[in-house]
């Protein structure tokens, strides 16, 4: 019975697809059908996984013994010399993902059938497709957790990077007055073509690993002898083959979970619709980049005190902070979320860089509870006003209807205002994953938050796990510090500005709240974000249980981590400053006017961080206008300059090749021979004609002469003999 | 003496020339007419030469009597071309042949 479960594990990935397949080949024209499809597909996910997960709980020791996991092999791949195994893996890393992934996309599943507006007039065209879209997404997350070889992993990854891409660009016919407002199609492409960047560099890695080690199935690598040999051998300039190559695996992180230089391309994925933002860009795919890391984190500390887990650190942590400080300064509700993903993803990806594997999962399971249920709750905000806004407008323009329609943006953040009193259950729920994401004591956020600045705290008093300098451990911890403040006083300028003080706009003040299928979610996902700090607390960690066990493979023990009161403090501290400097400013006296107070006062740095440290102008003129430039020489090389003479010279050779042969060849011979026979014959019969006279005399004539030759041949023939011999001639 | 017969066949001979001469350089119908005449008489002096000097026929009348056949012959002969000349004329109002070539092509 205990292997029942795990046997079955390949099932997970295929009910979404499943799902998938059905929809688009046959139920797209029935939305209740598709819907209920999706639910399905996802729910039989959700409940294999969860059984699998709970399974994993009893077999921990069997699970992370050293070439660990549960490996059930499907089938091979006879690629010459050696050979490639597909199959899948469970261990309690896979386990825990299980846990989290089916259900946060059940969740979200569920909640877009209010968001797409089933059931209502404004009910979205291709709603159908939206929900096999995510399904195969789903399929891609799932199967991706479960895999036990970078084959498929890099196969999953590739189908996920194609759903977001598809998933963004959903509204694909959406287009803004401002031009500099970046539609949904350009979302969907800058955001396929950013991670692109990452995913060369993982591909680079992944072939390298292959080539190193023939193979690429996570057991057959992760043994310690192929680590020794990785690790002991150099590739260029001195670096060993296994820092490489986790450095190029970690590009395809940096890409996929929106790190720092490759973070571009997240705030504009919020281009699509919310339960896409909250499923891709905040619990499942963004946290796929920290799971590859998680994943191969053998790589990243085969080589004791190598610059890899620097590199992760440093890139991490800045990124955590870079975000936050651009977070601060957005008034579109869903990019201060997205900006913040990007921030706390930093946080995983720098408790990775300090050997803190068991900080980093934990803050990703929690925070994809927490995210997505704030991403939810800002979609149930937006949609909201948007009804609201729809109803006025309805009235207002009366029965000309929707006569002059200047954009309203209903995700900005300067038309809300107190919608706590006219949406509470959305409110409330929001409050609460704000509250999560802060990290304010007893909610989810708080604990893992505080286990990773924790670990970063001893990392610098005692020096980090896996060879990870000290230094590191302070600059994180520093940096991850001040992000915490930071985070607390946008997310709370966000609560202030969107729920507190009075509707700013008449769109606000006619939101409804949202309908059942799309609150219950919300309000399951905060039970969640409240609870679940407690599997991970440093007194009864299960969490490290669970996780920490499976470090022991890497060789070696983590430390438990001990309870530190002061780092705590500290942490709780810079939080409820950041709250208290946004209640200042932001909920003491709620804002009126649709104008950020913080605009004036900060000036030129308000500007800059509202514009992104202008990195994206920066990639459009350094790095995509001279692409695309060199695409038009590349081009007009081609074509204007090499292949059209070509084809042109080619056809005019050929033409006047014809017009020869037919001026040669086909008249005069041709057509003489045949004009010739045709005029001789004629000649002919113009000759001939000359014999008939029609007088009688004539024809007399000629059969007269006739006669007298036949006669005269035939006495010649006859006497021809005699005759020479009378003349003496024989 | 008697005559040889080379001389009458080169008579006939003759006869039959002229005839043939007559027949196609005159003009008109009943001149061509006569130059068939004269070439069928011819036949009979032929006939009748070779009659008189081939001594195996002379107990017979053959020649004599080949020679009424052919001369009956010309004489009805002659009749159908002479009412062929009439009806000629009476069509085209001409005795000349060589107004008559509408079969010319």
């Amino acid at each position: 019975m205990t292997e029942s479960y795990f046997n079955l594990t390949w099932l997970i990935p295929l009910f979404p697809l499943a799902a998938f397949a059905l929809i688009v080949l046959w139920t797209n024209r029935w939305r209740l059908v598709s819907t209920w499809v999706a639910w399905i597909g996802i729910g039989l996910s959700w409940i294999l996984g969860w059984a699998v997960f709970i399974q994993t709980w009893g077999s921990t020791e069997e699970l992370t013994a050293p070439g660990g996991g549960h490996p059930v092999p499907l089938f091979t791949i006879p690629t010459g010399s050696t050979q490639l195994h597909v199959g899948f893996h469970v261990d309690t890393l896979t386990g825990l993902m299980l846990f989290m992934v089916p259900f946060v996309c059940l969740m979200i599943f569920i909640y877009s059938k209010g968001y797409m507006n089933y059931g209502t007039e404004d009910v979205d065209p291709r709603y159908s497709r939206f929900f096999a879209y995510i399904s195969l997404f789903a399929c891609g997350m799932l199967g991706l957790v479960v895999s036990d070889n970078f084959l498929t992993l890099l196969v999953f990854w590739e189908i996920m990077g194609l759903c977001s891409y598809l998933l963004i660009g959903f509204w694909f016919d959406k287009s803004y007055a401002d031009p500099k407002r970046i539609t949904p199609k350009e979302a969907g492409l800058k955001a396929f073509l950013t991670t692109r960047l990452g995913d060369v560099l993982m591909l680079s890695g992944i072939l390298l690993l292959y080539s190193q080690t023939g193979t690429l199935t996570f057991r057959e690598i992760f043994t310690p002898e192929t680590l020794e040999h990785l690790a002991h051998t150099n590739a260029w300039a001195g670096m060993p083959w296994a820092t490489l190559i986790a450095l190029l695996i970690f590009g395809g992180a940096v890409g996929k979970s929106s790190q720092f230089p490759l973070h571009v391309w997240l705030p504009d994925a919020m281009e699509g619709p919310t339960p896409v933002s909250a499923l891709i860009h905040a619990a499942t795919m963004v946290s796929a980049g920290v799971y590859l890391v998680a994943r191969s984190f053998p790589l990243f500390v085969a080589v004791e005190g190598g610059i890899q887990l620097a590199v992760v650190a440093f890139i991490g942590s800045f990124t955590a902070l870079f975000a936050s400080t651009i977070a601060i300064a957005q008034n579109d509700i869903k990019r201060v979320l997205a900006y913040s993903t990007v921030s706390q993803l930093g946080y995983m990806i720098a408790a990775l860089g300090l050997g803190a594997y068991v900080a980093a999962v934990f803050h990703l399971i929690t925070h994809a509870f927490f995210k997505g249920l704030l991403f939810m709750a800002s979609g149930s905000v937006i949609h909201g006003v948007e009804h609201g806004h729809h109803h006025t407008h309805h009235h207002a323009a009366g029965p000309e209807g929707h006569a002059h329609e200047e954009e309203f943006d209903a995700n900005d953040m300067l038309n809300m205002g107190g919608l706590l009193r006219r949406m509470p259950a959305t409110g409330w729920t929001f409050i609460i994953g704000a509250l999560a994401l802060t990290g304010i004591f007893p909610w989810a956020g708080f604990w893992s938050k505080d286990e990773i600045l924790a670990d970063a705290w001893n990392a610098f008093l005692h020096g980090g796990h896996f060879g990870v300098s000290s230094n590191w451990g302070l600059f994180v911890w520093i940096l991850l510090t001040v992000a915490a403040m930071l985070t607390a006083f946008y997310t709370g300028r966000q609560i202030f500005m969107t729920f507190a003080g009075k509707p700013r706009t008449e769109a606000a003040a006619h939101a409804p709240e949202s309908v059942p299928s799309m609150v219950w979610p919300l309000v399951i996902l905060a039970g969640f974000a409240t609870v679940l700090g407690l599997a991970g607390t440093p007194w009864a960690n299960q969490f490290f249980e669970l996780i920490g066990a499976e470090a022991s493979i890497l060789g070696e023990h983590l430390a438990h981590g001990e309870f530190n009161p002061l780092i705590a403090g500290i942490s709780s501290g810079v939080a409820l400053l950041g709250w208290l400097v946004a209640w200042l400013i932001y909920g003491r006296k709620p804002l009126t006017a649709r104008v950020d107070p913080l605009e004036r006062p900060l000036g030129p740095v308000y500007t800059v961080l509202k514009n992104k440290y202008y990195f994206d102008e920066f990639y459009q003129a350094v790095i995509v206008r001279p692409a695309i430039r060199l695409g038009q020489a590349c081009y007009t090389f081609d074509n204007k300059l090499v292949i059209d003479p070509i084809v042109n010279t080619v056809g005019r050779f050929w033409a006047w090749f014809s017009d020869w042969l037919r001026r040669a060849i086909d008249n005069p011979i041709i057509d003489g021979a045949v004009n010739g026979v045709g005029r001789f014959t004629s000649w002919c019969g113009e000759f001939m004609r000359a014999t008939q006279t029609g007088k009688i005399q004539n024809y007399l004539l000629v059969a007269a002469v006739t006669a007298f030759l036949l006669i005269g041949l035939y006495i010649v023939r006859s006497n021809w003999a005699d005759w020479l011999k009378a003349l003496g001639l024989t | 003496m008697d005559v040889p017969l080379s001389w009458y066949l080169v008579v006939a001979a003759l006869l039959f020339c002229i005839g043939l001469y007559g027949a196609l350089s005159r003009r008109n119908a009943i001149a061509i007419l006569m130059g068939v005449e004269l070439m069928l008489n011819s036949v009979n002096v032929n006939l009748l030469a070779f009659w008189r000097h081939v001594e195996v026929v002379q107990a017979t009348l053959s020649g004599q009597a080949f020679a009424i056949i052919v001369i009956t012959v010309a004489a009805a002969e002659a009749a159908v071309g002479l009412a062929l000349a009439i009806a000629v004329f009476r069509n085209r109002h001409t005795v000349d042949v060589e107004e008559v070539d509408t079969m010319k092509l």
